[in-house]
């Protein structure tokens, strides 16, 4: 075992009391367990298959000072803390996902607090459900979060999780954000989260979820997400890192039930020291389900880009149909991307393809567009812009498809700080 | 306008240009033959500043400005335009875009504000209807799906939006059928003022019917061996290019 996971070890069994204190039964009663896997494994190495393009280890050593403050949350008929839940949540909490993987044992075991999001049978959410994880404070901080979102029969929702830095009554005025000591402080601090998100979609429910990642370079996040889907049912994640320090997200699916959906997107944009490792499994368990994936980075500078994916057809999931595309923009010499597209088929009745590609910018497009003027770094702009397009298409929600069009393109000009129509920023 | 004096040029170890001496005034149209691979589209690539391009030795002067100190866009900022042999396909890049980013970055370059989105429209809509090309092809990515013909009105086309002083029109005659041929060619023909100058290059004397060129020169292995009149372009279509070579074997 390396030293990283003695600090966590021992402040879990420093705080533990405490923790349980600030928390809820439902998520105390799987603590404990959580603790001892995580005790008896620790965090994974680099010969971990699912760990292999991420340095665990390094991004955990520093002592970040772990957060217990509560979660503020918005009032909506349809969200929660978990404590004050409207449903039994013990058969769901903890159900989906898997505490053999290390940060999902630590983040059950360190989180106090957790929000649920409770679409009830036959409701149909109509404006988007949005949480925004604020990043914020003083001190470098650990923050583990921990989501459950259940939609029950019938239920329809669009969910749009983001990580961003600024308070939301600093960012709306420039001139305050500037001023302000505590955005200030903000923006050089050192923030490492852990996330899990767990997703119940019961029979005919239509989840649209988005995980929406703007923070700074200084920011790590480990995301796993576990989507667990029924009959007749459809689910969308799309996860959009714009910016960013260190990012792994892994996304497990499962395909309980006959005749559901899943499509999985990806965009990813790399610059500077910036490395994004996504990582999927798809576990079709019934017949006649579809899975698509379209995974898309743009690395530039030295920045890292990894994807490993894989379909796991399972015997009996006959007329599965599952597609998965990784494709990638390497914009510089010196950035690297690793592409891992994985399928395993147990049953003979399956259409499946996966594929993935690594490519550099199209010199003869960059001179066609000089040779009309266009200047080389708005000419690459344009590429890279055009290159992401085709995922940020894919969006279903169209205010937000607006919205990202716009924040791609800025931050492919390394404008993405800069606010709308503000005379400062120009 | 356009002085090229001694000019060598290679592709990675290859020399193809051997010393080219040229002059264009404003206002002429100078037609360029040659057999394949005589090095007519390396002079033209050479002018506009492809990098892949690397030039040994002479000098290019374009009005008053030392050509080949300037980057692709300065070039093409100063006035230069060349109509591709092969148009390039720009997926995810749509016209208007591409043409817009285009426009703005050479009134940039002028000190000019950007064009007012209605006005940069109406621009398109003027020009588009000089080459008729079509609205729809305006909306899709650059070149993208475009047929032969379709590419190479695409290239006028952008001449217009440009308003080039001086242009290289790279066999821009090849894969049009007559009528595309004409069209393309009086498209030219309406954008040119009288100081715009040209220069044409074409295997064929059909082109040269629309386009009537001042000087016609024969390139042949990196060097221009034969200058003369628009009769000597229907001298090479009757007669091909054997008889200059053995005049310079005779020589």
């Amino acid at each position: 075992m390396m030293k990283s996971e003695k600090q966590y070890i021992e402040f879990y069994q420093e705080a533990s009391s405490i923790i349980k204190e600030r928390s809820c039964p439902v998520m105390n009663a799987v603590r404990d367990a959580a603790f001892r896997q995580f005790e008896s494994s620790g965090f994974p190495t680099r010969k971990v298959e699912r760990y292999r393009y991420t340095d665990v280890d390094t991004v955990f050593a520093p002592n970040y000072g772990i957060s217990l403050t509560p979660i503020t949350i918005t009032p909506s008929p349809f969200i929660f803390h978990l404590k004050d839940a409207p449903i039994n949540v013990s058969p769901y909490y903890n159900r989906v996902a898997n505490t053999k993987d290390s940060i999902t044992a630590l983040n059950t075991m360190l989180s106090h607090d957790a929000l649920l999001i409770y679409v009830p049978p036959y409701t149909k959410v109509e404006s988007p459900i949005a949480i925004d994880n604020w990043l914020r404070g003083k001190e470098d901080t650990m923050m583990n979060r921990r989501f459950l979102i259940i939609l029950d029969k019938g239920a329809e929702a669009t969910i749009i999780i983001s990580d961003r830095m600024a308070p939301p009554s600093q960012a709306i005025d420039h001139h305050l954000s500037e001023a302000s000591p505590l955005l200030e402080k903000s923006e050089k601090r050192k923030y490492l989260t852990t996330q899990v998100i767990e997703v119940c979609c019961h029979d005919n429910a239509h989840l649209d979820l988005y995980e929406i990642e703007e923070t700074t370079s200084l920011c790590s996040r480990f995301s796993n997400v576990y989507i667990k889907v029924g009959r007749d049912s459809s689910v969308r994640h799309n996860s959009i890192t714009l910016f960013n320090g260190l990012t792994r997200n892994l996304c497990d699916v499962y395909l309980t039930d006959t005749n559901s959906q899943v499509t999985l997107n990806g965009c990813a944009i790399g610059s500077a020291n910036q490395h994004i490792d996504n990582n999927t499994l798809i576990h079709h368990q019934a017949p006649c389900c579809q899975s698509n994936q379209l995974y898309k980075y743009v690395v530039d500078d030295q920045s890292v880009g990894a994807f490993a994916g894989k379909i796991l057809v399972e015997k009996g999931a006959q007329q599965t149909t599952s597609q998965e595309t990784n494709a990638n923009l390497c914009a510089s010499s010196e950035a690297r991307v690793y592409t891992q597209p994985m399928l395993e088929i147990y049953a003979d009745d399956v259409k499946c393809a996966h594929g993935s590609t690594v490519g550099v910018m199209d010199e003869s497009a960059l001179f066609y567009m000089r040779q009309r003027g266009i200047p080389e770094a708005e000419a690459r702009t344009l590429l890279k812009n055009a290159f992401m397009g085709q995922v940020i298409n894919s969006i279903q929600y169209e205010p937000l498809r607006q919205k990202l069009y716009v924040k791609v393109e800025k931050r492919f000009r390394g404008e993405l700080d800069k606010c709308e129509d503000c005379r400062l920023c120009k | 306008m356009l002085e090229i004096r001694n000019l060598h040029a290679q592709v990675g170890d290859k020399e193809i240009l051997k010393g080219i001496d040229l002059t264009i005034n404003d206002g002429e149209i100078h037609a360029l033959m040659g057999t394949n691979g005589a090095g007519k589209s390396t002079l033209s690539n050479v002018i506009v500043g492809n990098p892949n391009y690397e030039v040994t030795k002479g000098s290019i002067i374009f009005n008053g400005q030392d050509l080949l100190s300037m980057n692709t866009e300065e070039r093409a900022h100063a006035g230069i335009f060349m109509s591709f042999q092969a148009p390039i396909e720009i997926p995810g890049v749509s016209m208007t875009n591409f043409m817009r980013a285009a426009v703005n970055a050479r009134r940039e370059a002028q000190g000019k504000e950007p064009l007012k989105s209605t006005d940069f429209l109406k621009m398109m809509r003027e020009k588009r209807k000089l080459v008729e090309i079509d609205q729809k092809l305006m909306n899709r990515s650059v070149n993208e799906g475009f047929s032969g013909g379709e590419r190479k009105r695409n290239e006028i086309f952008q001449m217009a939006m440009l308003n080039p002083t001086f242009c290289i029109l790279d066999e821009t005659d090849s894969g049009l059928d007559v009528d595309a041929l004409r069209i393309v060619a009086e498209g030219f023909n309406k954008l040119r003022t009288p100081g715009t100058s040209a220069l044409v290059i074409t295997h064929y004397q059909r082109l040269l019917d629309y386009i009537r060129p001042h000087f016609v020169h024969v390139l042949i292995d990196g060097k221009i061996v034969k200058t003369g009149g628009p009769d000597l372009a229907q001298k090479i279509e009757n007669n091909g290019f054997d008889w200059i070579k053995e005049g310079l074997m005779n020589a």
